[in-house]
């Protein structure tokens, strides 16, 4: 059957009419929409009670199965594991004799740590939480990386607030709502963390490649300072993100570009903490308040 | 099925259906978004998008091209993309559905399946380009995956969508 002709309706003017100024709307509509993402471009955080409102409507349907993601994670693992499973078993053996190296030296520097610790009596800093909770869905089809966390505002929640994991870094909060937040994945396109290699404190950009991985961009020019295996934590350059949390491990390590993959999984990661905002130039106390007109400007430690 | 309705409150019922269940359908579509998956690269096809095209290419005289609009603004809000993407690109598709529906006039399903590559195509690129444009720097090898699996997937959701339109005109 030939489909009706959606162009003409008929020889009704009224039809005709209604036609047209659907057209109308349709255009008008885009021409809108375009305007609302330059909006968005201009003033990433316009609109933020609407889409606050609309993430607190849809954090329910997310919450309510956190079962299902472990189901689909672990599918899709297994069949990666299978159709990998040879060159992976050649990898894990090579993995495990570098491990079992790694592991007597770990257990060295354990061991006189727990004797620092001791000798310092360094306590975890515990005033940085703001609030611990589930990551309850992500974005999986568009070339975002965003994820859903199961609290908002209402726990004390901002937009900006870095978020991690046991592991490390899973990425700083983007929009809240009164029940859920959104959170930009480290690994998304438009998340750039400044980070230090942990070998040799060398600063380096991690910026998100939207396929789950990081690219690492050295700060200084020259020959590429990472090597496969290398662990990147952030520096603190700049606030936002505490420093010394590790974010990455370098995977490739090319003539000029470095891959890394983030050591926190969101898709296996039960409970994400939210931390405050890193601002050590404003945190710091004043010292000598009343000279502060003549003193000279203190570079920051 | 029965063939006469017995009562008013039967015939409200297959009119409320016959007019709700593509537009209640989509919305459906839309919410998988917020369904508790996560996963860490973007593989997964983009469902709300292939069952609007789907209603639209099996029943063209049924919406017109606003309808996008405000389907589009419920996406936005639930995918997190920037508010306008989907309203823009879904709208896009469907007056350029409209200029193809003027110009061709038999389609057969390889036909069908052409168009909604291209419309797919079309959306995938632009939601990666508009990203792009606002800071973005996903390579563009990064969508591939999802944009191959979601055109392979257009023949599925066109199926349900066809059980769902025989079920929603049955008498």
């Amino acid at each position: 059957m030939a489909p009706p002709s959606t162009r003409r309706p008929g020889f009704s003017r009224r039809a005709q009419y209604g036609l047209f100024i659907g057209y109308i709307v349709a255009v008008g509509g885009v021409l809108l929409a375009v305007l609302l993402m330059i909006i968005a471009t201009v003033d990433p955080r316009g609109f933020s009670a609407l889409r606050g409102a609309a993430l607190d409507v849809t954090a329910p349907i997310s919450g309510a199965g956190r079962s299902a993601v472990r189901f689909v994670g672990n599918a899709v693992d297994g069949i990666g594991d299978y159709f990998f499973a040879a060159s992976k078993n050649a990898a894990m053996r090579r993995e495990l004799d570098a491990t079992r190296q790694k592991l007597v030296e770990a257990r060295a520097i354990e061991a006189e740590n727990q004797r620092l610790q001791a000798l310092l009596d360094v306590t975890q800093d515990t005033a940085a939480r703001v609030a611990t909770a589930r990551i309850v869905g992500s974005s999986f089809d568009s070339s975002r990386r965003l994820a859903t966390l199961s609290a908002g505002s209402s726990k004390g929640i901002a937009s900006g607030m870095p978020v991690r994991g046991p592991e490390g870094l899973i990425g700083r909060v983007i929009e809240t709502g009164r029940f859920a937040s959104r959170i930009l994945l480290v690994s998304d396109g438009s998340s750039n963390i400044p980070v230090q290699l942990i070998r040799s404190g060398i600063p380096a950009i991690a910026t998100g490649r939207g396929d789950g991985t990081i690219e690492i961009k050295p700060l200084e020019v020259g020959k590429n300072p990472f090597r496969k295996g290398d662990i990147l934590v952030t520096s603190g350059t700049g606030g936002i993100f505490p420093p010394n949390i590790p974010v990455a491990m370098v995977v490739r390590a090319d003539r000029d570009i470095t891959v890394a993959r983030p050591l926190a999984d969101p898709a296996k990661i039960d409970f994400a903490l939210v931390m405050r905002v890193y601002q050590p130039a404003a945190d710091a106390p004043i010292e000598g308040s009343d000279a502060l007109a003549d003193a000279p400007v203190e570079a920051p430690r | 099925m029965k063939r006469i309705a017995y009562s008013r409150r039967d015939v409200a019922i297959a009119q409320a259906r016959h007019r709700y269940i593509p537009i209640v359908t989509t919305i459906l579509a839309i919410l998988i978004a917020a369904l508790p998956i996560v996963v860490s690269s973007p593989i997964i096809p983009d469902f709300a998008f292939l069952v609007l095209i789907s209603w639209r290419l099996l029943r063209p005289e049924m919406w017109s091209a606003h309808i996008a609009l405000p389907l589009g603004l419920l996406n936005d809000l639930v995918d997190g993309h920037p508010i306008g993407q989907s309203m823009a690109l879904w709208t896009i598709t469907f007056l350029a559905f409209d200029i193809i529906d003027s110009r061709i006039h038999w389609r057969d399903y390889w036909m069908d399946w052409l168009i909604a590559a291209l419309a797919i195509a079309g959306y995938v690129f632009g939601g990666w380009a508009i990203a792009r444009m606002m800071g973005d720097n996903t390579a563009i090898g990064v969508i591939l995956p999802q944009l191959a699996l979601t055109i392979f997937f257009y023949p599925v959701v066109a199926r349900i969508v066809l059980a769902l339109d025989r079920w929603r005109l049955a008498r």
